[in-house]
């Protein structure tokens, strides 16, 4: 059996840095992901299509060869393509790789799983050809494929990313159809003290809308009573805004109201997780160090809590810190001299941060959506479904298994599990604390017989 | 290049293999990632729900959704997590099954 310092599930920002700077500390690192390369989210595959298309992605997406190049120093095995489906006491992972099982045990366990979309549920939100506008990022980094008569519909500052992205790879999105009124730009004024210490944020986001608006995209503002509509596929997007009904033609649609922590592998450990009121989401609870309650697990990067990709990076270092010293690599006055620098840079990236939550909040009727709306899109459980559960006394999303089949498919509730609890929480006026979450049991993904099967007890990993 | 297509292809250059989607024959681009190359190729459709036979693809292209389920060699896997190899058969999983 592979045994190692540290085991990190994640290959983004938060995985990357904390596996350069406890390899630096002399702890024997094994980083695992299942993409097949490295990089995460925001530098999805960067090595390879960096010299391809650096150039439409941008200098923030080049940047991140820094951190994928910090995976080739000695003391780090990156498992690549490597799926991890248990976090099992000792601690110890188990995950598939080229279609076989594996187990490999480690003294300590970083989480840096980042983030998903927040789920957008709108009526026709199921029909092939809508998807997260961070799926057709995706497209366009990893694969080159990009949509050609695209809507990008929804809010903040992934979205405009996205759209100038579009726009320099030659297919500028048909329209932009946002979510967000003036009046939470007024709202979010309050915090224009963090804006203006986080300005490098908002210069970007101001040259990113100058590059849509020069690309002749039309921009509509205070989007509201959303639908998209076809048969058997997305045709079209409808929708009113300052009073007038639209209806844009269209193949593709891509949806974005924020990023959310994913939580799905710490919560099956039963780390405990509250809600965030700001960011309108569960994070776990850690120290200033990222450690959970649950022993020999620290969580980093945008999984604790959405914060970007510097954060995340400063957060991996920050864990990776505390656990050379937990593991007796560095002693507590080291990690206390080099963690305060880390956490200084932290703050100050995170300064924008309220203003841009609050300029660019979810939009309502997708977190409260009309009762036909499917919620939980493996099941087809609709809001009216889930409303009804209430009803009859359903107080948590647990409960909602014992009605119905909510989060019982595949994802996981990956992407319904915040939406039945907002829903729930409304419908039984209580907070979103007591109303709670699903929960997780291990396998994270399915496994299949034949993986198990082809399960090695020694496998190879890190020495 | 179709223009028809709802996406096109910037890597359209690349050396390409044969793979079969529920019986219609297609060139995808070797080692592409698989759902980006079935969209490429104009299929949209990539399953039916077990619950009510709706259509769906691809909806997160992270591995989270489960959304771009196709069936090879009678297993059901993410397409979005795989990658274009030779000869690759693959089959719409059938409707009503979990
Ligand atoms: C689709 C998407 C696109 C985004 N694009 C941008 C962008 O262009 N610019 C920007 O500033 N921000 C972007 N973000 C926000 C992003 O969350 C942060 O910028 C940043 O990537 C967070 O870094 P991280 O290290 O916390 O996590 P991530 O970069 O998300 O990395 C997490 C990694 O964990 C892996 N993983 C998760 N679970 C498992 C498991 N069970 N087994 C194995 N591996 C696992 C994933 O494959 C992933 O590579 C995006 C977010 C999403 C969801
Ligand atoms: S598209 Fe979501 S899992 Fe593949």
């Amino acid at each position: 059996m592979a045994r190692v310092d540290l085991a990190i599930i994640g290959a983004g920002p938060a995985g990357m840095a904390a596996a350069q700077l406890a390899a630096g500390k002399g702890l024997s690192v094994c980083i695992l992901d299942e993409q097949p390369r490295a990089g995460g989210q925001i530098y999805r595959d960067v090595d390879r299509v960096a010299p391809l298309r650096g150039d439409l992605l941008g200098k923030e997406y080049i940047e991140g060869r820094a951190l994928t190049a910090g995976l080739g120093a000695p003391g780090i095995t990156h498992l690549a393509g490597a799926v991890v489906w248990a976090i099992e006491e000792g601690p110890r992972l188990a995950y598939t790789q080229d279609g076989k099982g594996a187990l490999i045990d480690a003294r300590h366990v970083l989480l840096a799983t980042g983030a998903l979309e927040r789920p957008m549920p709108l009526p026709g939100w199921t029909l092939p050809g809508v998807m997260t506008a961070g799926a057709g990022q995706i497209l366009l980094k990893q694969s080159g494929v990009m949509a050609r008569r695209a809507v990008l519909v929804g809010s903040g500052p992934l979205l405009y990313l996205i759209a100038a992205q579009m726009v320099r790879a030659g297919t500028p999105p048909l329209a932009m159809v946002e979510t967000q009124t003036r009046g939470d730009f007024t709202g979010a004024l309050r915090h224009i003290g963090g804006a203006l210490r986080g300005w490098r944020y908002l210069l970007k986001g101001l040259g990113l809308l100058n590059e849509i608006r020069r690309a002749g995209v039309v921009r509509h503002t205070g989007a509201h009573g959303i639908a998209i509509t076809g048969e058997g596929r997305a045709e079209a997007v409808e929708f009113t805004a300052f009073g007038r009904a639209h209806r844009i033609a269209c193949d593709t649609v891509f949806l974005h109201h924020g990023v959310v922590p994913n939580t799905q592998a710490a919560r099956s450990v039963g780390v405990a997780h509250c809600w965030n009121t700001q960011q309108r989401c569960f994070v776990p609870e850690l120290d200033g160090w990222g450690a959970t309650s649950v022993g020999c697990l620290h969580i980093a990067g945008d999984g604790a809590g959405i914060g970007g990709a510097k954060v995340a990076a400063l957060a991996g270092r920050l864990a990776a810190l505390d656990i050379a010293a937990r593991l007796e690599a560095i002693d507590a006055t080291a990690r206390d001299t080099e963690g305060a620098s880390l956490r200084r840079a932290m703050l100050s990236e995170l300064a924008a941060r309220p203003f841009l939550d609050a300029a660019y909040p979810p939009l309502p009727e997708a977190l409260a959506p009309a009762d036909k709306t499917i919620i939980c899109r493996c099941e087809e459980v609709t809001a009216g479904d889930i409303r009804g559960y209430a009803r009859l006394g359903c107080i948590g999303p647990n409960q909602t298994k014992a009605f119905g089949r909510a989060g019982m498919g595949p994802c996981q509730g990956r992407y319904c599990g915040l939406s039945v609890t907002q829903i729930l929480a409304k419908e039984n006026s209580q907070s979103h604390d007591a109303t709670g979450y699903y929960r997780i049991r291990p396998p994270l993904k399915p496994v299949t017989l034949g993986e198990l099967a082809a399960m090695d007890d020694a496998p190879e990993a890190a020495e | 290049m179709n223009n028809a297509l709802p996406f096109e292809d910037l890597e359209a250059g690349r050396a390409r293999v044969a793979v079969s989607f529920g019986g219609q024959d297609l060139h995808l681009p070797e080692g592409a990632n698989l759902a980006a190359a079935l969209l490429g190729a104009g299929i949209t459709t990539f399953r039916h729900t077990p619950a009510s036979g709706a259509p769906r693809g691809p909806f997160c292209m992270m591995g989270a959704c489960f959304d771009c389920l196709v069936e090879v060699d009678g297993v059901t896997r993410q397409a979005c997590m795989m990658e274009v190899s030779d000869g690759l058969v693959l089959d719409m999983p059938q409707a009503g099954e979990r």
